[in-house]
């Protein structure tokens, strides 16, 4: 029992390991190609049809690039410095529920590798170690332009990690539970009770103090400072070349990609799709469906992130934090009080 | 004083408006302008399958022309050489021995006879230049290469074909 327990956890573990990476890798081609077409232009089109075989082209170049590393920088933290970027990038991914359990036979298998109780926390705790990677490649560069994107990354997820925190607080609040798993199970169908039951519209504020937070944390345009070209070069990774450089890239794409999930399981119902009661279907062919429904928000948020990226300009860097001490972090304590006066409210003349 | 013209135009410095310093609505107006994009025609011609139409006088690769009875023109008189701005054209001379009367039409012909295309800037003045009408720029675009050394085209990518053999006979 206990074996079989361990393959299939393990089974799941690389499944996901793989589509996230798979996820990743056509995600830079999909950032062309929606950069082009918004741009009126036609994208990567010469690497197979459609230039699908774009990203597979752009992984053998990195690999076969060479390999440079500076004589004054600090060879074991530049070294460390990509590899804790994507395996961070990596982890995140655990304790996502990408659907219902399915039964096979007398099984029952749950399509999550881990329900911790405190899974919010873990995302927490992952995210904030991501900007280790950051810190620690620019910091060991040993270069002006590294270090001051470095500096940029650690204080902008600082100041940006507070407000998420806090905009969780509220949805913690309505839904009384730290796991994942449970929150996403809180939002199941659609409509109930003479509302939406996703997230999202029982925390609209929070909802997109989030969304920014997440554009912030990912260090997605308008949040690209740590590695803005136009001043910096390349920021972060400006000493780095060859595969290092190409993690470093490959975990910004994870990191959208774990991201776009937490957001879609915690405001907008994760595996769950309106009417999915009223279809009739046996409980596997929902949890496939999940599975669909799950990927597809996964897929939007993704589609999100590089459609603000080709609008939005960059912020200032004065901006950026006037923006999120002095109005996301005010913002999400309003909403705390708000959810607190809802529920009170809520309890008292609807129960 | 009196506006010189009616096109100034006064800008007024107001404070922004709450729905201004709010960001959102400007943001979601710029997302709505670049997802129109998404859905208008690409204006892209993707150039070796595609090309676009060529204008009558366009110039492109020259070509050195054959008479009616397949031989080469040009008489190596060195006239498109001078009058090329770019001094892209090179040629050496030969005298037109016994029997070579079928390859070329007068006694003198160029032996050699080069253009450098990374030298050409596509005027038109050797064509203008010749009295022979040897010289054409009828060709397609000039291929992109790797080297410099590549791009000096010699007779062997300038002359014309020949006619097919029914033809001069
Ligand atoms: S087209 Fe102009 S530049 Fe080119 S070879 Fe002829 S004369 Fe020279
Ligand atoms: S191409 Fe014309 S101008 Fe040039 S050398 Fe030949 S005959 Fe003279």
């Amino acid at each position: 029992m206990e074996l079989a327990l361990v393959i299939q956890k393990f089974i799941l573990v690389i499944v996901i390991f793989a589509v996230s990476l798979l996820v990743a890798m056509y995600s830079t081609w999909a950032e062309r190609k929606v950069a082009a077409f918004l741009q009126d232009r036609v994208g990567p089109n010469r690497a197979g049809p459609g230039g699908i075989l774009q990203p597979l082209a752009d992984g053998i170049k990195m690999f076969t690039k060479e390999e440079i590393i500076p004589l004054d920088s600090n060879k074991f933290l530049f070294i460390a410095g990509p590899s804790l970027a994507i395996l961070t990038a990596c982890i995140g991914s655990a304790v996502i529920p990408w659907s219902t359990p399915l039964t096979i036979g007398s099984k029952t298998i749950p399509l999550q590798v881990t329900d911790i109780n405190v899974g919010i926390l873990y995302i927490f705790g992952v995210v904030s170690l991501g900007v280790y990677g950051i810190l620690i490649g620019g910091w060991a560069s040993n270069n002006k332009y590294s270090l001051m994107g470095a500096i940029r990354a650690a204080s902008q997820n600082i100041s940006y990690e507070i407000a998420m925190g806090l905009s969780i607080i509220a949805l913690l609040m309505s839904t009384g539970s730290l796991s994942l798993k449970v929150i996403v199970e809180q939002q199941s169908g659609f409509w109930a009770h003479g509302w939406f039951t996703w997230n999202a519209f029982q925390q609209p504020l929070g909802f997109l103090i989030f969304l920014v937070c997440a554009f912030a944390e990912t260090n997605r345009t308008p949040f690209d400072l740590p590695e803005c070209e136009t001043e910096l070069i390349g920021g972060y990774h400006t000493e780095y070349s060859s595969m290092k450089l190409g993690f470093y890239l490959f975990a910004e794409y994870i990191n959208m990609f774990v991201s776009s999930a937490v957001m879609a399981s915690l405001y907008f119902g994760g595996y769950n799709f309106p009417f999915m009661h009223h279809l009739g279907l046996d409980a596997n062919w929902l949890s496939i469906l999940g599975i669909v429904a799950m990927l597809l928000k996964t897929f939007f948020f993704i589609f999100l992130f590089m459609w603000v990226r080709w609008t939005v300009p960059r912020f200032r860097y004065d901006q950026l934090m006037d923006l999120g001490w002095k109005v996301l972090i005010p913002l999400s304590i309003v909403n705390i009080v708000l959810t607190g006066i809802w529920i009170t409210v809520k309890d008292i003349y609807f129960k | 004083m009196e506006a010189l013209s009616s096109k100034k135009k006064v800008l007024e410095q107001k404070p922004l408006s709450l729905s201004e310093r709010l960001y959102l609505p400007a943001i979601l107006k710029g997302m709505a302008t670049t997802i129109s994009h998404l859905f208008k025609r690409v204006p892209t011609v993707k150039y070796p399958e595609q090309q676009r139409e060529f204008s009558k006088n366009w110039r492109g690769m020259h070509s050195l022309k054959r008479d009616e009875q397949g031989r080469e023109r040009c008489t190596a008189c060195g006239l498109c050489a001078l009058s090329c701005p770019a001094e892209a054209i090179t040629m050496i001379a030969a005298e037109r021995q016994k029997g070579e009367e079928n390859l070329y039409r007068e006694e003198k012909y160029a032996a050699v006879y080069e253009i450098n295309m990374l030298r050409c800037i596509f005027c038109g003045l050797c064509e203008e230049a010749c009295p022979k009408e040897a010289i054409y720029l009828d060709g397609p675009i000039v291929p992109a290469d790797y080297l410099r050394k590549d791009f000096i085209y010699g007779k062997d990518k300038l002359v014309e074909q020949p006619f097919h053999a029914e033809q001069a006979n």
